[in-house]
């Protein structure tokens, strides 16, 4: 039966512009992109030329060293820009929707009655395989390695984060085909994080899986942090992750032997004058969700993802492959008169030396500054409060700037990936660039040790 | 506020590489960013940064300094018109003034060569100017006697500087805590302006009244007949060091320290209770000897202890990382403080070289911390194969 499991560090970061659980008039996505860019490791080889026609669920590029690994469009139309950044490297390929969304057919199957081997066929050709990242390094899953187990986390404990029961609300037989095909690959068990608010929704009910509850503040809801509780990761071992919405998608999959990859999103953040709930299309252009939906009052940052771990893109940029969020908070790109010194009543903070400690309801207002320079690691003990796993955050950062590869292994760097040092990173009074020296690390071991 | 910002952004092109003024870079930017909070914004990783920065937590650090800065002052115009006898016709603000006037150049000295060497280190580096002395310029006065000259503060001041921090690369990479190092400097290299009895009280050039020792009660005590006002040493109305005096003081100090989070609570308290163990310990095998017979509490408000437990083995850079090894560095300054202070007589007070010697253990007490969790990992493995 359910575990439940009690997180005691963490820190839920109380900003203005959480979502109301409403939709808004749902948006057909103009133009959507692939970017090559989510995800880390891959180097994308084109099967298509601008100006090309597809379908959804038609190849668009596959994966260098894994070539079995193909990426797919969302939706129909024609591929009209094929953006690169520095040295040729592939940033985004866009395609202009048609907007009748056709798909390819792809054969429609009860999972439950399929080989692992027909259905990891079946995930591949559609385009649907790059939802599984594998642990250690977040990376693209290996369809040939069988994992230990699978894990998803069934809620998102980020900064504004979308709920996910109101997300996936009436998609519950997806998400158990879904569940249905991955436990076909895995000689282990799938687990399920829950918190105790779900313990009576959509997911508490899904069959063929194991459910684990976690109470705590963020990041009880990353999915590293659950696996490190449930069951964690020694050198050698691998196990995959995958997100609710992969779940969906792969369900829908084998349910009607289509590819639909339409989606449901949270539009959150400060600047965002009616935060509320979008449905619209994966890989969907911001330009047309973001048309009036801001308050312009100044510059702002668009982030596709949380404030903690996604992505900054520009306003006519594209949703990334894993978010159901877009979140549009202010730039901050002021300089602010003795800040430093400032008792801070409206400044949100996680160590105590500031007044707004003395609030503990209240939300605010947080921009991109960096408030304050960068330094070398200076105080100690702050980030284990971040941290709900056992594991030495600086020492194995310390680790990974000495490129000290048997330290890493030793200290645990197997186990996490950037977003579960992001609160560290958030908190930091150095402003040291936790996240991207975490990937610098696995990097570097995924070079290494393959 | 807007002529200000002004300023400093129209003067910043010169003082760019290249520039005619380049030599410059450092002193700008260091006072630019101590008027403004710089406009950088996020480019990788969490899009959010906390408001806290290394000027506030050294900010923090410099406020809690303030009570015992502001009681050593008045304790040195007290203990000067104590020793001349003028206590009686003295006036609280006439007492206060005395000591200010002399502890202020104590403070000046201590900036003006400590933050100078920074400054260049920084402009040799092509660093920011990092904030790591605004607290050791404050904290080398308060360890200091009245009467040390001040070019010895300014040699020690320096000595601590240059060897003990820019070698290492400066704050955060220091091994042993600067304030400290300045102290035993001078403790070793002028001995006699250091200890005895003539330097803890200012005279002034005035004449000392018949019967004044200005010995400490710590001397007194080493001494072998420990007489200890216990409400004087508590409000710190004896002599001794600067601003290590007042144990009032220092507990307000510990309190914001501790309240804010900026200070480790386990270090204070483990040290405390480190001395107190020692403190009881010596007490079983006193004998006659006063001084080992002495309460373990009284330990604490008499000489450096307090003060030394709330600022100084509290310093996060020279101190341990691990919140394990917190509880082992503090317990052992507090029990090698009073071991030193009562069984070794050639050292009035053990504390300063207590932390000196833990702080050279701390990285000790961390590895085998670390190793400790790396076994853990392992076992987990070895558990599975």
């Amino acid at each position: 039966m359910s575990k439940v499991i009690n997180l005691k560090r963490g820190l839920n970061i109380r900003l203005k512009g959480d979502a109301e659980k409403v939709f808004g008039t749902s948006i057909e996505a103009d133009k959507v992109a692939l970017k090559p860019t989510d995800f880390p490791g891959l180097i994308p080889k084109l099967l298509v030329k601008t100006g090309q026609e597809v379908k959804a669920g038609e190849p668009i590029f596959f994966d260098k060293y894994n070539p079995e690994i193909i990426f797919t469009a969302p939706t129909s139309g024609q591929v009209v820009e094929i953006n690169r950044g520095e040295r040729r490297k592939i940033l985004e390929v866009i395609i202009k929707a048609d907007g009748r969304n056709e798909s390819i057919s792809f054969s429609k199957a009860d999972p439950k009655s399929l080989s692992p081997e027909e259905i990891k066929e079946h995930l591949l050709k559609s385009g649907l395989w790059p939802f599984i990242k594998q642990r250690p390094y977040g990376s693209l899953a290996k369809p040939s390695q069988a994992p230990k187990h699978i894990f998803i986390s069934c809620f998102d404990s980020a900064p504004l984060a979308p709920d996910y029961e109101f997300l996936f609300n009436g998609q519950a037989s997806f998400l158990q085909s879904g569940i249905h095909a991955l436990a076909k690959l895995t000689s282990g068990k799938v687990h399920l994080g829950i918190n105790p608010a779900q313990a009576t929704g959509i997911f508490s009910g899904l069959k063929n899986v194991e459910i684990n509850q976690f109470s705590g503040a963020h990041p009880a809801g990353n999915v590293g942090v659950q696996i490190h509780q449930i069951s964690p990761i020694n050198k050698g071992e691998i196990v995959w992750t995958i997100t609710p919405q992969g779940l969906v998608f792969i369900g829908k999959l084998f349910e009607t032997g289509k590819i639909d990859f339409s989606k449901n999103i949270a539009l959150t953040g400060s600047e965002v004058t009616s935060p509320k709930y979008i449905k619209t299309l994966h890989g969907a252009n911001l330009e047309k969700i973001l048309k009036g939906a801001t308050q312009k009052a100044g510059n702002e940052r668009i982030i596709s993802g949380n404030v903690l771990t996604g992505t900054k893109v520009a306003e006519d940029n594209f949703l990334g492959f894993f978010d159901s969020q877009i979140t549009v908070i202010p730039e901050g790109d002021k300089y602010e008169f003795m800040g430093w010194a400032n008792p801070g009543f409206n400044k949100f903070t996680a160590s105590k030396t500031f007044f707004s400690k003395l609030f503990p309801k209240k939300s605010y207002v947080l921009d991109a500054n960096l408030h304050g320079g960068e330094r070398a690691f200076v105080l100690s003990g702050q980030y284990e409060k971040y941290v709900p796993m056992d594991i030495l955050p600086v020492y194995l950062l310390k680790a990974i700037l000495a490129n000290d590869i048997d330290k890493m292994e030793q200290l645990g760097i197997y186990e996490i990936v950037e977003e579960d040092l992001a609160l560290c990173e958030y908190a930091c009074t150095s402003k040291i660039k936790v996240q991207e020296i975490v990937r610098q690390g696995l990097d570097l071991m995924m070079k290494e040790l393959g | 506020m807007k002529f200000i910002q002004k300023f400093f952004e129209d003067t910043k092109p010169y003082v760019q590489k290249g520039a005619k003024y380049h030599w410059l870079h450092s002193v700008h930017d260091g006072m630019f960013t101590l008027f403004f909070v710089q406009k950088n914004t996020s480019k990788s990783g969490s899009h959010i940064h906390d408001f806290i920065d290394l000027k506030r937590t050294m900010g923090i650090v410099v406020l809690a300094l303030i009570p015992a800065l502001l009681m050593g002052m008045y304790n040195t115009g007290y203990q000067h018109f104590a020793a001349v006898g003028e206590l009686a016709s003295a006036s609280f603000w006439q007492i206060f003034f005395y000591g200010f006037l002399r502890v202020l150049p104590f403070i000046m000295v201590s900036y003006i060569v400590g933050l100078g060497i920074e400054f260049v280190f920084a402009q040799l580096r092509g660093h920011e100017i990092q904030e790591g002395f605004l607290v050791s310029g404050i904290l080398i006065p308060l360890i200091m006697p009245i009467n040390t000259p001040l070019w010895m503060v300014a040699i020690s001041t320096a000595f601590a500087v240059v060897f003990v921090k820019e070698v290492f690369g400066g704050t955060g990479m220091n091994i042993w805590n600067p304030a400290l190092v300045a102290r035993a400097f001078l403790f070793f290299a002028y001995p006699s302006q250091m200890s005895g009895d003539s330097v803890w009280v200012s005279l002034g050039g005035q004449k000392a009244i018949d019967g004044f020792s200005g010995a400490t009660p710590m001397a007194e005590a080493a001494a072998g007949h420990p007489n200890i006002d216990i409400w004087n040493s508590f409000i710190g109305l004896i002599p001794g060091s600067i601003g290590e005096t007042s144990t009032l003081a220092i507990l307000i100090g510990a309190a914001i320290l501790v309240i804010t989070g900026i200070g480790s609570w386990k270090i204070i308290v483990s040290t405390f209770a480190g001395g107190a163990a020692m403190g009881l310990l010596l007490n079983t095998f006193a004998g006659n000897n006063l001084y080992m017979a002495l309460p373990f509490w009284e330990h604490f408000i008499i000489g450096g202890f307090a003060f030394g437990a709330v600022f100084m083995a509290t310093d996060p850079v020279s101190g341990t990382q691990t919140e394990k090894g917190k509880w082992i560095y503090g317990f052992l300054i507090g029990v090698l403080a009073i071991m030193i202070r009562v069984v070794n007589p050639a050292y009035p007070e053990g504390m300063m070289l207590a932390i000196l010697l833990m702080n050279t253990f701390a990285p000790l007490i961390d590895h085998y911390i670390v190793e400790g969790s790396i076994k853990k990992r392992m076992k987990r493995v070895k558990v599975k194969a």
